[in-house]
C-alpha cells in the first residue's frame, strides 16, 4: 500500500530550483498516512527530471518518481494532467492520492476524483485518528476545521493538503527517487482546456508575493490609494514584498493579485508586518503560516495585535515613515 | 449569443467571527451575515456582460432553503433574467451532490431546447471550501471546464479565458459549451441600481424539488479553533515605538 503525491516545481519553467515548498510538506505529510511506500508524480515536465528535483524526492523518502514523456503535456492541461496522476496511481498501486491544496493541486485532483467518482476533502491539516482513518480539513477560511473520513477502503482515497499545514521535513532515510515513465492516450476531450500561452503582467504577479521572505501588509488603515508609498518604501527597505487585505483590493486600491486571504494567495514568509489591517477570518486564512507577525494598528484590540507576536499601537503614516528614518 | 447559467451559494460572511451550533454540526445562523462568496459575485459580473456582449441571457440557480432567495434576488438585481431555487438544506449536500443537481438542471434545460452554452460556478464557497463542484460537474456534463477563470471574453463559439492565480498569467482557449470555475480579482461585479433592485424584488424565482436524496458532504463534526492566547508583545505607542520596532527587526535577520 503506498501514497502517491501530486509534487509541482518551485518554477514551472525551470525545474532546476526543484520541488516547491507545498511540495515538501506534503510529501512530509505523506508520512503520517498508513502507507508503506511514497510515491511521487510531477506532470508538465517534460524529459527526465533535474537533478534538484530528484534531490528534494531522495530527502524526502520518495521511492519511486512518475513522470510523462508526452510533449503535449508541458502546457498546462488539468484533465490532461490528471489522467497521468491517475495512470501513476494506478502503476504504483496507490491507496492514497494527496497533494497541495493550490489552484492547480486541488484542479487536477478533482479531475482524478471526478474521473474515478469518490470524494475529495480539500485542505487537509492533520491526521486525526488511524482506524479508520480520519481528517481534519481546513473550512471557513480555516477558521473552523471539519472532521471526514478518508477512504473507505474501496477505491483510490483523494485528498489535497493545505499549503504550509506541515513543515517539511527530511524522511528518516532518504529514498531512491527511481524515475519511472508514465505514459496515457491522451483525448482530444483531455485537452480541450489547455494554457495556449502565457502572460507576464504588468506590475509584477501572485509569485512575488508568495515568494517573499519579508511581506509588508496593508489593510483600510493606510486610508487611500494614493498611500501606499511609506509600505512601499519600508517594503523595499526590507526586500520584501506588499500584501494588501481584502477590502484594499475590493476597493480598487491595489490590484488582486496583491491580495493575502482566503479568495488570495496564501503566504509563509518569515516576517509578515500587518499595517493597519484588522485581522478578519477572509485575511487570516492567508497569513497564519507566517513565522513571525508584527502588527501596527490604532485599534490595541484589533484580531491581528492579538494574533502578533508584536505590536506597535498608533498610526501606521506615523510609525512607518519613523522606522525607515530609523533604518536610514 | 451566449445563454449563461450562474450558480451561487448562499454562504457565512468570513470578515466576521464564526459560532458553532451547539452539535457542533454547522455553523449558527443566528450569529453570522451571509452572502454569496466573492468568487460568485465575480461570476455573476462575468455573467451579466457575456450575455449583454452577445445578446444571450443569465440564470442564477442556487440551492438553499428559503433564505437563499435573498441571493438569488441579489443576482437579480444587477442583471440576471431568470432564477431558480433547488428546494434543499446545503448543509446536507456535499460537493459531488451539488454537482448532479446542477447537471440535472442543465440537462432538462437543454432537453428543453433552451441549452446554456456556458456555466460558471464560484472556484470554492466561503464556508465549504471544496475546490471541485464545477470540476465534478463538467465531467458529469462532458464539457471542458477551466479552474480559476478571472477574466473571460466570448468570440464566437469560443471563450478566451485569462486566470493569474498561479503566477503569470494563464490563457485558454476553450469552445463553448464549457464549465468555468471563476475567482475573484479579474473583474469588479456591479452594484445594482434602483430600477435593478425592483425588478429584483418582483421577480419570479422557480422552485425545483430535489430529484433524489443526497448522499451528503461525510462531515463528522466541526470545531472551531479556539483563540490562540495572545503573547502579543507591545513594543510601544506610535512614532516613538521605532527605535524597539527596528531592534526587533535586527533580532529578526531581516534588516542588518
Amino acid at each position: 500500500m503506498s501514497v502517491l503525491v501530486l509534487v509541482e516545481p518551485e518554477d514551472l519553467d525551470d525545474l532546476g530550483a526543484g520541488l516547491s515548498v507545498v511540495s515538501q510538506e506534503v510529501l512530509t505529510f505523506a508520512r503520517s498516512l498508513p502507507g508503506d511506500e511514497v510515491d511521487a508524480v510531477l506532470v508538465g515536465a517534460v524529459g527526465q527530471p533535474t537533478e534538484a528535483v530528484l534531490a528534494h524526492c531522495r530527502e524526502q523518502g520518495v521511492r519511486t518518481l512518475h513522470v510523462s514523456p508526452d510533449a503535449r503535456l508541458e502546457r498546462y492541461a488539468a484533465r490532461a494532467w490528471a489522467r497521468v496522476v491517475d495512470a501513476a496511481a494506478e502503476a504504483g498501486g496507490a491507496a492514497y492520492l494527496i497533494g497541495g491544496g493550490t489552484p492547480h493541486g486541488n484542479e487536477v485532483l478533482a479531475h482524478v476524483a471526478a474521473a474515478r467518482s469518490v470524494p475529495m476533502p480539500c485542505n487537509v491539516v492533520a491526521v486525526v485518528q488511524s482506524e479508520p482513518l480520519e481528517v481534519e480539513r481546513q473550512v471557513v477560511g480555516g477558521a473552523v476545521l471539519e472532521r471526514v473520513a478518508l477512504g473507505d477502503g474501496a477505491g483510490l482515497a483523494v485528498a489535497s493538503v493545505a499549503g504550509h499545514a506541515v513543515a517539511p521535513q527530511a524522511a528518516p532515510s532518504p529514498g531512491p527517487a527511481h524515475v519511472a515513465e508514465v505514459d496515457v492516450e491522451l483525448t482530444d476531450a483531455d485537452l480541450a482546456a489547455q494554457v495556449v500561452r502565457i502572460e507576464a503582467r504588468e506590475g509584477g504577479d501572485t509569485s512575488a508575493l508568495t515568494g517573499a521572505n519579508v511581506v509588508v501588509g496593508a489593510g483600510r488603515g493606510v486610508g487611500g490609494p494614493d498611500q501606499f508609498d511609506d509600505v512601499e518604501a519600508l517594503a523595499a527597505r526590507l526586500g520584501g514584498a506588499v500584501g494588501v487585505s481584502r477590502v484594499v483590493t475590493s476597493l480598487g486600491w491595489r490590484p488582486h493579485h496583491e491580495q493575502v486571504g482566503q479568495t488570495g494567495s496564501r503566504i509563509a514568509p518569515d516576517l509578515y508586518l500587518a499595517c493597519g489591517i484588522s485581522g478578519a477570518i477572509q485575511h487570516w486564512a492567508g497569513c497564519s503560516s507566517s513565522k513571525t507577525i508584527i502588527a501596527i494598528n490604532t485599534d490595541g484590540e484589533a484580531p491581528m495585535v492579538t494574533k502578533a507576536r508584536y505590536a506597535v499601537i498608533g498610526d501606521m503614516h506615523e510609525v512607518i515613515p519613523a522606522v525607515l528614518e530609523e533604518l536610514s | 449569443m451566449a445563454d449563461v447559467l450562474v450558480c451561487v451559494k448562499r454562504a457565512p460572511d468570513t470578515s466576521g467571527e464564526v459560532v458553532l451550533t451547539a452539535d457542533g454540526g454547522s455553523i449558527d445562523g443566528r450569529y453570522a451575515g451571509y452572502s454569496m462568496s466573492s468568487h460568485e459575485e465575480c461570476a455573476v459580473e462575468i455573467a451579466v456582460s457575456v450575455a449583454g456582449d452577445t445578446g444571450g441571457s443569465v440564470t442564477v440557480l442556487t440551492l438553499g432553503d428559503d433564505d437563499s432567495v435573498e441571493q438569488l434576488r441579489a443576482a437579480l438585481a444587477v442583471g440576471a433574467d431568470e432564477a431558480v431555487r433547488i428546494d434543499a438544506t446545503a448543509d446536507d449536500y456535499g460537493p459531488a451532490d451539488v454537482a448532479a443537481a446542477i447537471a440535472e438542471v442543465v440537462q432538462a434545460r437543454a432537453g428543453e431546447g433552451r441549452p446554456f452554452d456556458l456555466v460558471l460556478v464560484g472556484n470554492d464557497a466561503a464556508d465549504t471550501g471544496d475546490h471541485q463542484v464545477g470540476i465534478r460537474l463538467a465531467h458529469l456534463l462532458d464539457r471542458p471546464v477551466v479552474a480559476g477563470a478571472q477574466e473571460v471574453a466570448v468570440s464566437g463559439d469560443r471563450l478566451e479565458v485569462r486566470s493569474s492565480v498561479s503566477g503569470p498569467t494563464e490563457v485558454f482557449d476553450v469552445p463553448m459549451p464549457a464549465v468555468l470555475t471563476v475567482w475573484e480579482g479579474g473583474v469588479e461585479p456591479r452594484y445594482p441600481n434602483i430600477s435593478g433592485r425592483m425588478k429584483a424584488k418582483k421577480a419570479r424565482i422557480e422552485v425545483l424539488e430535489p430529484s433524489g436524496a443526497p448522499r451528503g458532504s461525510g462531515r463528522l463534526g466541526l470545531r472551531v479553533l479556539p483563540p490562540p492566547e495572545s503573547n502579543v508583545e507591545v513594543l510601544g505607542e506610535g512614532k516613538t515605538a521605532a527605535p524597539r520596532l527596528v531592534d526587533v527587526l535586527r533580532e529578526l535577520g531581516v534588516v542588518r
